[in-house]
This record gives C-alpha cells, structure tokens and sequence, in this order.
C-alpha cells in the first residue's frame, strides 16, 4: 500500500515532498518518545506522532520511515519542513487523535 | 488574592525531580475529594496543578505551590526559583516548547503546559522575570461560571 | 460566552459504541493484568494514545482507556488527575515497583502488553473503540493579565 492511498483515504494533508508519495509503506509505529522509535521502528514504516520539533526529521530519515503523520492538529515547525524536504522525508497531518489515525490506517493496511 | 484563611495547602516542588512529578497533583485531588468538590472542578484544579508542577520540575530550581478553598472558587498558585520566561507570549503558544531531549523522553515538553493551564483556568495570571522566576495563579470557579 | 465542559459525555453517546471489557481488552491484546483484576468488568468505549501526558491532559477524557509506552508513574497519576478508567502499558515496557505501587494506590488498574502502541490501537479500534477527543477549541474565556 502507498502513502498516496493512505493519505487520500483517509484524508490526510501532506505539507512537502509530494513526489515521495507514492512510497510503498510496510508497517506502522506510533510513538512520541525519540528513542524508542529509533530502538523500535522499521524501514518503510508510516510513523504517527504528534511531536512537531525538527529532530523527527532525523529519526525518520534515519531509520527510513516511508513518512510522518502528525496528529491531534499539531503544527510542524517551520524548521522541521524544511528539514524535511531537504531529507525527502513526507510530513503529513491530522486533524484526529493518534488513536484514530492509527486505527485508520491499521484498517486500511491490513483489512482494506 | 486570596486571604490566608482559605489557604488550604502549601507544598513544595524541586527541580529536575522527575520522579515524582504529579505527586502535588494527586494530593490536592485527594483533599479536593474530601471537601465534595465536583468531579469536572476537580480535574481541571488537577491538571491546571500537574501543569504547573511539570514546569517547575522542567525548568526551574524549585518552587512552591499553594491553593485555596473559597466559597465560590479553588486557586492555585505556583511560584518557582529559577530561569524564568524570556517571552510569555511565545510560552502561552501552544507547541511553543524550550524543552531538552531529557525533557522530552520522560513524556513531557511538548509545549501545552500554560496552554493547558489557561484552558482550564477561568481566571489566569502570569508574570515572570528572566533569570529570577515564574509565578502562576489559576481561579476555577466552582459553578462553572 | 459558552461554558464549556471540556469533559462531557456527549461524544461517548454519540459514538454510539458498544462497549469493549477490560477482560476482552485483555484477550485481544494478549495482555496481562498487573493492577485491578477485579476491574475487568469496567466498560470502554474511548481510547487515547499517547506518549506526552501533556497531550492526555489537554484532549483525553474521562473515562477513556490511555495506550502508552510511558511506564513511569507520570501516567498513572496523570490518568489520575483525569478520571481515565485504565492504562494499557505497550511495547512490552518493563514496570516498577513504585508504578505498581502508585496505580495500586490510586486505584488505576494496569494492563500490559507486548504489542507495540501501533497495534494496540489497531486491534482495539477494530473491536469498535474509538478515539475521543476534546472536538471544540476552547475559547478564550480566561482574562490574561
């Protein structure tokens, strides 16, 4: 499944690195402690997160998330989309709760 | 200001004491519950404290925070040692965040705390001086009005 | 201006859920419990997922289910200042004695699970669980002086 299929089903707004979309993702994680999701995560995963601070561009470029999905209607930092599309890393946000993006996409991925 | 008489409690709050962050919170809920205070009332009162706790533990040296039983409303008063706010206006922002990767790994930092505070205050004052300290106090009015 | 209760159940109706148990929160998340067996028959219709309290102070309700990765005692006593009926411990987090010890205390009940917090939440909002949150932005209603 691409990020491009998870961000129009569920009616997401990407703020940079559009071209990038069409990313296959593989597996989520959801989490807002840094160093777990460095411990935890895996490549190609859509990471959930509501922290806004340019270091999840690091941590995603890192580890190779397909991309970020911030919810809860947290507003990136001007830093960190810049940061972001020097990294080609897709931010991508929400208006709804971390819990019901993660369903969302949960549903999508492996029921849809 | 409150007049000594309805001065219910007065705790103490050191800095970097992470551990125990939220300790202040749950003991004024506790009494709160004692006095029959309405449950909505008593979770703001809590959340407006465990705010107002977090940022002294976070940024300050250390610091107290009291508050008051009145007839028609709770008030919370924190008062902290320590750097104080540079720009209140930028830290009343929500996301707004000086916080350190320390800070951020124990689950906080995420910039809500006086957001959240002023959210649940129905009269809210701050004042600060950089390189002094922070002082916050929070009125919830007990009918909601 | 509207007097906003930022913790009424009028969302809770609305979902229009049933209701999921502890005990099946249990079984589907193949969890275990580590306080409050004798809560499993607490009812769940609302789940918040986070790892920032400040978050869960700011937009969780009472009466939800908080999902985190958190394991210190900040989030029992935040879920406290709350009212949250349960925390569920993801990723498999280790637990200490004091965590234990303060969800006792308080009367927090504690599940625990391996799944990582992605999971979680996906199995929990297949079961029908849903994410609640504060809808309305409170207006400024508080007088910053």
């Amino acid at each position: 499944m691409t990020l491009e299929a998870i961000v129009e089903q569920l009616g997401l707004k990407c703020k940079c690195c559009w071209e990038k979309l069409k990313r296959d993702v593989e597996g989520g994680y959801a989490g807002d402690l840094l160093s777990d999701v460095m411990a935890n995560s895996s490549a190609g995963n859509i990471w959930v997160t509501r922290q806004v601070h340019q270091n999840i561009v690091a941590v995603a470029s890192l580890k190779e998330h397909a991309g970020v999905v911030i919810v809860q209607g947290a507003v990136p930092d001007k830093d960190t989309l810049e940061k972001a599309q020097k990294e080609g890393i897709p931010i991508i946000v929400s208006d709804m709760s971390e819990f019901e993006v993660v369903g969302k996409i949960y549903h999508l991925m492996y029921h849809g | 200001m409150p007049g000594d008489e309805y001065l219910e409690g007065i705790f103490q709050v050191q800095g970097r004491d992470f551990v125990d962050a939220g300790i202040v919170s749950s003991e004024i809920k506790k009494k709160l519950k004692e006095k029959g205070i309405p449950e909505s009332i008593i979770r703001k009162a809590a959340v407006v404290t465990f705010e107002a706790e977090i940022n002294i533990i976070s940024y300050a040296e250390q610091g107290t925070i009291q508050y008051y039983i009145e007839p028609d409303s709770i008030t919370i008063e924190a008062k902290d040692v320590g750097a104080g706010i540079e720009d209140i206006e930028l830290a009343l922002q929500e996301g707004y965040s000086t916080a350190d990767d320390s800070i951020r790994e124990l689950g906080f930092g995420a910039g809500m705390g006086l957001a959240n505070i002023k959210r649940f205050s129905d009269e809210f004052e701050i004042s600060s001086v950089p390189r002094e300290g922070t002082y916050v106090r929070s009125t919830i009015y007990l009918n909601g009005k | 201006m509207t007097d906003i209760e930022p913790y009424d159940n009028h969302c809770l109706s609305q979902c229009g859920v049933e209701s999921v148990t502890l005990a099946q929160i249990k079984e589907l998340l193949d969890a275990e419990v580590i306080v409050g067996d004798d809560k499993l028959d607490l009812e769940i219709k609302t789940a918040f997922g986070a790892d920032l309290m400040s978050d869960v102070l700011a937009f969780a309700r009472s009466g939800c289910l908080l999902i985190t990765g958190l394991s210190n005692p900040q989030s029992v006593r935040t879920a406290y200042a709350l009212d949250i009926a349960a925390i569920i411990v993801c990723r498999g987090k280790a637990l200490t004695d004091k965590f234990i010890d303060i969800a006792k205390e308080l009367g927090i009940p504690i599940l625990w699970t391996q799944y990582i917090m992605f999971e979680a939440c996906g199995r929990l909002y297949r079961e029908g669980i849903t994410g609640c949150v504060r809808e309305i932005l409170v207006e400024d209603k508080t007088s910053a002086r």
